[in-house]
């Protein structure tokens, strides 16, 4: 390669990173340290910004002692590991079931797994709503089979988000656990079961260990968003269902409280440092 | 095969489709009925449609959106493929670990947080330098933010599942890495590229909850329509909206999957 080539080569290299780097550096990173510096503050309703940096620790004091912030907080996060663990169940033999049949029809299973996702994420929460509705589909189901004659309703009840967020995030599920399991190479099963292994056995040895990194990414591609979910508890959930991002939403819009806002979501974001920093450790370690 | 284990994993695909199409065949089937009442069916009918076609503002907020969404799917098709390359393509540099982690993380962040967060920091700019102005282009910077990171996977994925050898070969053969980019690289990604594009530009459709946040007080976009008018109650226009939007996404997924999948055949074994 001639010296020439190599400097422009450089400086190419440079420029693709560097851009896309100060872009995220600048909308996505430094936001969050104006978010921290605002959560010392408190509102003030005849400024604009309605902010006063006064430095108080107020509002953090607050979310740890008020019940309703406490138990949003957890609420948020018992409904996204439950909702992530139904996600799987539901998910893993889907994927399965693509990545064994005839590779001409995967591309079209796939892309009716993937399909709902390219829809409104809005308008798919707004389908449970009349699905799940006192007089909806799942009831009249119900009541046309004959296994309840007269079932309760369960919009505004915690299973309601259950079935929102399986239904909204199973692609993210399905999609990771796919690509594991696609690549799973098929000879090694076939040596499993030459070596007399029941095709129960040759799951739980090979496949499944196989496929944990799939799990995992799907499982924190489901868990992370969901903990802050807000259309999907505000569409489906009733009154005594807290979700955290519901809160903060109607803290700041509502309540016009952009400190106290900005505490919440501080707070939020560490209590999900620790499976963000696990899923960008897999995305870093993805190529390579 | 296992007859058992076959018939158990089409059991599992039929639920699964079943679970996720239901819903959104249902939407559409009500969309064409009579009643005013969502959950009861009351006859073939298009007067809602017919509704909907004199709905100004759901309009008015349907080409705003339409707008914000073509020039943010741009934005974030450029700034994704830089970075996909970029992640694909650079083996170690400095910061590497954190440039991985910014570009993945608006994937799982949750929106309300980055939502509070881009609003705070367009508050803070507009202060400092007075501007960008609350509305279009604050819309349009956070949707190419978040639309990146799919991008960027998108590309990423592909740039993986070629060896280099292809761009090795052409640079021994003394081609300027320019050329080496337009004529092997590119080829290559391009089907990436544009299903990165439609995907940013359905997501950047979709999106509610960055949007309101840092949306100005005049700027409406169809999911702010859409969801204040949900919140006023179930109501048969937004089957229609539903039904537009669900067609409008099979063309692009339809587009998309043909793009790529022609892309991946031509490499496929024979």
């Amino acid at each position: 390669m001639n010296r020439h080539a190599g400097q422009s080569r450089e400086g190419a290299h440079w420029a693709v990173v560097a851009l896309p780097y100060a872009w995220l550096l600048v909308l996505f990173a430094l936001p969050f340290a104006i978010v921290a510096v605002i959560s010392f503050g408190e509102a003030a309703p005849d400024r604009a910004p309605p902010v006063a940096l006064t430095g108080t620790v107020r509002n953090y004091t607050f979310l740890f002692t008020d019940p309703l912030y406490v138990s949003a907080y957890l609420g948020s996060l018992r409904i996204a590991a439950i909702s992530t663990m139904f996600c799987l169940l539901l998910g893993y033999p889907i994927a399965y079931a693509i990545a064994r049949a005839p590779a001409r029809w995967r591309p079209a299973l796939l892309a009716a797994i993937v399909l709902p996702f390219w829809t409104s994420f809005l308008i798919r929460v707004y389908a449970w709503k009349g699905i799940l509705s006192e007089n909806g589909l799942l009831n009249g189901f119900l009541r046309w089979s004959g296994l309840a004659s007269d079932p309760g309703t369960l919009i505004g009840t915690e299973w309601a988000i259950y079935f929102g967020i399986v239904y909204a995030y199973l692609p993210f599920m399905v999609l990771p656990l796919y690509a594991t399991l696609e690549k799973l190479d098929g000879s090694l099963l076939e040596a499993a079961a030459d070596l007399g292994a029941t095709p129960a056995r040759a799951f739980l040895t090979v496949t499944l260990p196989l496929s944990l990194p799939g799990v995992v990414a799907g499982c924190l591609l489901v868990f992370i968003p969901a903990v802050g979910e807000f259309i999907i508890p505000d569409m489906l959930g009733g009154t005594e269902t807290l979700m955290i991002g519901k809160v903060l939403w109607d803290e700041f819009f509502a309540n016009g409280d952009w400190p106290l806002a900005s505490a919440v979501a501080t707070l939020m974001l560490a209590l999900l440092a620790v499976p963000i920093a696990l899923f960008q450790r897999l995305g870093a370690a993805r190529p390579h | 095969m296992a007859g058992a284990r076959s018939r158990f994993l089409l059991a599992a695909l039929a639920f699964g489709y079943a679970f996720l199409y239901v819903p959104i065949v249902s939407v559409i089937v009500y969309s064409f009925n009579d009643s005013r009442l969502v959950t009861v069916w009351g006859g073939f009918s298009l007067r809602w449609w017919r509704e909907l076609a004199r709905n100004e503002a759901m309009i008015d907020a349907a080409l705003l959106s339409l707008r914000i969404a073509l020039v943010s799917a741009i934005g974030a098709t450029i700034l994704g493929t830089m970075a996909g390359f970029a992640l694909a393509r650079h083996g170690r540099f400095r910061g590497r670990a954190l440039f991985a982690g910014l570009v993945a993380a608006p994937m799982v962040m949750p929106e309300v947080i980055m939502g509070v967060s881009m609003l705070l920091l367009f508050v803070g700019l507009e202060r400092l330098f007075g501007g960008p102005e609350r509305g279009f282009p604050t819309i349009v910077l956070a949707h190419v933010t978040f639309a990146a990171a799919y991008v960027a996977l998108v590309v990423q994925s592909r740039l993986a599942d070629f060896d280099r050898s292809l761009e090795e070969a052409a640079m021994d053969l003394g081609a300027r890495p320019a050329t080496v980019f337009r004529t092997i690289t590119l080829p290559l990604i391009a089907p990436a590229v544009i299903s990165g594009w439609l995907l940013a530009f359905t997501l950047s459709l979709d999106d509610l909850i960055l949007t309101q946040f840092v949306a100005g007080p005049e700027s409406q976009t169809l999911p702010m329509a859409v969801y204040s008018s949900i919140r006023m109650g179930l109501n048969p226009q937004i089957n229609v909206v539903a039904t537009i939007v669900v067609g409008l996404a099979t063309v692009a997924l339809v587009l998309s999957s043909l793009l790529t999948g022609r892309g991946t055949g031509s490499h496929a074994p024979k």
